[in-house]
């Protein structure tokens, strides 16, 4: 650069001392915002948002809906069951009073026991997810700020649980763990059997989390801010907690949001092949395995809860899809 | 290379070694143990303690691990009570039924390999060829339509697609028959009729994640400057996208795939349960409802060392078609 | 002359790396042996090209990073080994604006969180409130003191770099590091920035240590700049001889390669380096130049020439063979050095 140029510069006024963006009153708008404002303009994210959000709500106050709805999740009403133990009336006894029909055999109605299997799935689903992510936080964070043996042992756990296969491990563990506390022939508890299968979720889910946190942190760790805090005589708290924890937010936030249905999806799993929840708690997975008897004379057994289960995973996944490229709008999906 | 050969098989070891401990200690240190749930009637104290010592869960943890260890390297003799000598690699018998698990896995392991290998191929075809696909056309109805075919996917559940086939191909249109296992070498029509439903059930579920992952790899190659300098440079189209984009785009998706094996391995055991085809995974879920812990155990073991070695063959792969890593 | 503010004796900073096949580890000898004075109120400048350790000697100053050897004193007090709390109170005199106007502001915290930080870390509670103080502080470095609740993202390159500007005044201090300031700027910002810190400098009585790879930058804002080559000074003066009449071969090189304006079109000499810097992890015996000197001899490769004062003049120049004091010299080139100058017509 020409030395002329700076010298014949009229003293140190800078024409663009004026912020770039429109004024628009005096308060900026942060970087959450911003992300709200571009979710908010998705469309598909909005409507999967809405439709998350009430079966949300649907599954929380599921004793409510059943007060209102009049039936509930354990009465049989075996006086509409056919002798081939398959409902009487058309798609599997769909009528004004059993808005989905009723289960064969047993003759409980469908809608009600889904309602109670929303509420089972999206409770296992969020305390996983809750835990798994706490997990993978405060443990990529000490791997990816302080380095080093601490680092490459949190790293080498993180390998190991990826190699070990989640499913036949659940498998493994559900029958150890059970015998541990109940003997052979002993009724489990339904709250046992939950707090089992969060458990699993919470050995083999924060890996994901820890992995993207420690990314970020060893990206986040040698910029200068973190440097300029330093330097004006921050500890490790303020650094971590302050000027670290804020930019983290928005990745942990998309991997919690796409958690949570991959649970739902797991809870599912492990009871569909009779490990998680069994009856007569209502449960998806036990119920899509129970259908699995009648899909011949019954479809609709099958298909109802089937597309709830896959409408509550698509929204998540969708709404997820949109916070993440709301909040990192560079990556396309 | 020798020394990346070396260190990989090293940590390969390390981890399934790690994976055995862990799977033996949580058998074998409860307090609650296997004879309890082999012991229908008349369980007293005595006949527990009587089991226990024929099936050497009297003998010290260690021991217990070391002869476990040498049966599946050199075979061990189990005593008159469990069937007697057990060759290697020995696995231990079932305590359900009294067969070794080496003979069982013997029968199942085709069984699953029969379902994962044709829908791995299809689904890795079908979901990178849409995905790329995708990304050249990005914006089309077809690109459209590939992506709502992947969030679908993405989001469905293997067992509720397993459902839907057969009550579609089976119960309803009849053109095939119930699923079933038949082994390739006796009957191939048979074998593909017995399996397609769960190939394409699988290959419908893992393919939507291909898809969306090769898509978006597609598209962020394209974006690169040395793809955009071949196009500029005059290559036709399909020339500078085949040469230089599909290579760089498809390695990372080939190491993902490999990494996948533990999913994969998840997907069959839902897939056997569904269509009732009696493969690793079923064997597996039914030991887990008698309470057969040997076979679980072995199952575990079975499965840690498929996705270890996927793990190594991939590293291995990835590192003679990138020089980089081998550097590093 | 006073007391200096800053003295460096000896400061060295080696990097552990591994290194080849056999996972040994190696040193980089990124600062080997520096010695620095910076007076209350004065403006060092140390340039040097990007790898010479300059940004590592500017973050051991500060104390971002721990010196290998050697020693630091802050206005006679030896800092060099103070742990993090003996070192607080220091840090409010002691402090450095960053090179990279992005990746130096927290993005997710608003300009008065920013700019408050070096306060709330060191429970300052400056009169008239933190919110006062920083709205004086931005409107000290010419920004809108409204625009306290904006995000970094809202401002531009140079907009940002006064907020940095305005952090590290923050605390009242009296030496700051500016590591390379305006680098990252559009030329046309670059000088309103510079200005600014010299408008700072002297209404608030500072010390600068002000590091650039830039010779104008530097000749514009320094009074005194010492030149660094791998790791070492090599020659350290007061502006005017440096420029005027550099006596050490690399700082000849470095001011022929900048090019000048007021003698534009007329031929000049420029003086073209051969070979490349060599690597840190082996730097060259002796001498560190000699491998890219036209100068060189014998002795260079054996004994290693100690940054002193001769013939006469105030610059102290770390070479065997310096050039000439005096006020014709660097208009001269010496003979031995035709097979390596090229007539370069601008």
């Amino acid at each position: 650069m020409s030395m002329l140029q700076i010298e014949t510069d009229p003293a140190g006024m800078d024409p663009t001392a004026v912020p770039v963006a429109p004024e628009r009153g005096m308060v900026g708008r942060s970087p959450g915002r911003l992300a709200w404002e571009r979710l908010r303009r998705n469309r598909t994210a909005m409507v999967s948002g809405w439709i998350m959000l009430f079966l949300v709500v649907l599954g929380v106050s599921a004793p409510l809906v059943e007060l209102l709805y009049g039936i509930g999740p354990y009465e049989q009403f075996q006086d509409r069951i056919a002798n081939n133990s398959l409902p009487l009336g058309y798609l599997g006894g769909i009528s004004g009073d059993h808005w989905f029909g009723l289960e064969p055999k047993l003759g409980r109605d469908i809608f009600i026991r889904l309602v109670y299997g929303l509420r089972t799935s999206l409770l296992i689903a969020t305390s996983a997810a809750v835990i798994t992510t706490a997990i993978g936080i405060v443990l990529g964070i000490v791997a990816g700020y302080l380095g080093g043996w601490i680092d490459a042992v949190i790293s080498w756990v993180i390998d190991f649980a990826l190699a070990l296969p989640f499913l036949i491990f659940a498998l493994a563990v559900m029958p150890t763990v059970t015998a541990r506390f109940y003997g052979p022939r002993d009724e489990i508890d339904v709250p046992f059997r939950i707090a089992v299968m969060i458990l699993l979720f919470a050995m083999f889910g924060w890996t994901g989390t820890a992995r993207l946190v420690r990314g970020q942190v060893i990206s986040l760790r040698e910029r200068e801010f973190v440097e300029a805090a330093r330097a004006s005589g921050a500890g490790l708290g303020h650094i971590l907690f302050r000027q670290l924890l804020p930019n983290l937010w928005a990745p942990i936030l998309v991997t919690f949001s796409l958690a949570v249905p991959g649970y739902i999806t797991g809870e599912a799993a492990l009871s569909f092949l009779g490990i998680g929840i069994v009856e007569p708690t209502p449960d998806f997975g036990v119920m899509i395995s129970n259908s699995l008897d009648y899909m011949d004379g019954d479809p609709m057994y099958l298909i109802i809860p089937g597309f709830v289960i896959f409408l509550l995973v698509l929204t998540f996944n969708l709404f997820g899809d949109g916070l993440r490229d709301a909040l990192d709008p560079k990556s396309s999906r | 290379m020798l020394r990346f050969l070396i260190k990989r098989l090293l940590l390969g070891a390390l981890t399934l070694f790690a994976v055995s401990l862990v799977a033996f200690g949580m058998f074998f240190m409860l307090p609650r143990d296997a004879v309890a749930t082999m012991c229908e009637k008349n369980c007293n104290a005595e006949r527990l303690d009587r089991m226990r010592d024929e099936l050497g869960l009297n003998d010290p943890l260690f021991d217990q691990y070391t002869g476990y260890m040498k049966g599946i390297f050199v075979g061990r003799d189990l005593g008159s009570a469990q069937g007697g000598r057990c060759d290697a690699p020995c696995l231990g018998y079932s305590y359900t039924n009294g067969e070794e698990v080496t003979d069982i896995f013997a029968r199942v392991i085709p069984v699953t390999l029969s379902i994962v290998i044709p829908a791995a191929i299809l689904w890795l075809g079908l979901g990178i060829g849409l995905g790329m696909l995708s990304a050249l056309k990005r914006g089309t109805v077809f690109d459209r339509l590939a992506i709502g075919f992947s969030l679908t996917g993405a989001s469905m559940q293997l067992y509720f697609v397993g459902g839907i086939l057969l009550i579609v191909f089976v119960y309803t249109l009849k053109i095939l028959p119930p699923p079933r296992y038949v082994s390739l070498w006796e009957n191939p029509l048979d074998w593909a009729a017995g399996l397609v439903l769960a190939w394409m059930a699988l290959a419908f579920l893992f393919s939507a994640v291909y898809a969306r992952l090769s898509r978006a790899q597609m598209l962020e190659t394209l974006a690169e400057d040395y793809v955009r300098t071949a196009r500029a440079k005059g290559l036709t189209k399909s020339k500078a996208y085949g040469r230089h984009a599909l290579r760089a785009a498809i390695t990372p998706i080939v190491t993902i795939a490999g990494l996948d094996v533990g999913g994969a391995l998840g997907g069959t055991v839902i897939t056997e349960t569904t269509f009732g085809i009696q493969g690793l995974g079923r064997t597996a879920v039914e030991a887990v409802r008698l309470g057969d812990l040997s076979t679980i155990m072995a199952t575990v073991l079975i499965s840690a060392v498929f996705i270890v070695v996927a793990n190594i063959v991939v590293d291995l792969l990835y590192a003679v078609i990138d020089p980089r890593v081998r550097l590093s | 002359m006073t007391e200096p503010l800053l003295k460096v004796r000896g400061l060295t900073k080696h990097f552990a790396v591994r290194q080849g096949a056999a996972g040994g580890k190696a040193l980089v000898r990124a600062v080997d042996g520096v010695d620095l004075d910076v007076h209350p109120g004065e403006t060092l400048g140390l340039v040097g090209e990007s790898g010479c350790g300059k940004t590592t000697t500017g973050r051991m100053l500060v104390r971002l990073l721990d010196p290998t050897s050697g020693s630091i004193e802050f206005e006679g007090r030896d800092i060099t080994r103070l742990g993090r709390s003996a070192m607080r109170p220091l840090r409010q005199d002691l402090q450095i604006i960053f090179q990279d106007p992005y990746s130096s502001l927290n993005p997710r915290h608003t300009v008065g969180k920013i700019v408050a930080m070096p306060l709330e870390v060191n429970g300052i509670k400056p009169p008239g409130g933190i919110k006062t103080r920083v709205q004086e502080l931005l409107e000290l470095v010419g920004l809108n003191p409204e625009h306290y609740n904006r995000f970094p993202h809202e401002f531009s390159g140079g907009q940002r770099q006064r907020i940095g500007i305005a952090r590290a005044l923050a605390l009242r201090p009296k030496l700051i590091v500016a590591d390379e300031p305006v680098s990252a700027l559009d030329v046309s910002i670059q000088a309103q920035v510079v200005n600014l810190l010299r408008d700072l400098q002297r209404e608030l009585d500072l010390a600068f240590v002000f590091i650039a790879h830039d010779l104008a930058v530097v000749r514009h804002f320094s009074r005194r700049v010492a030149v660094m080559y791998l790791g070492k000074v090599v020659e350290v003066g007061d502006r005017a001889d440096i420029y005027e009449r550099p006596r050490h071969p690399y700082t000849k090189a470095l001011l022929s390669a900048v090019p000048d304006v007021a003698a534009f079109g007329e031929p000049r000499q420029r003086i073209r380096l051969t070979g490349d810097v060599p690597t840190p992890l082996n730097p060259p015996s002796g001498c560190r130049f000699r491998t890219r000197c036209w100068k060189a001899q014998d002795i260079c490769a054996t004994e290693e020439p100690a940054l002193i004062t001769r013939d006469g003049s105030a610059q102290a120049v770390a070479c065997h063979f310096p050039e000439p004091a005096g006020p014709e010299a660097a208009v001269l080139v010496p003979a031995q050095a035709t097979a390596h100058v090229s007539e370069v017509t601008e």
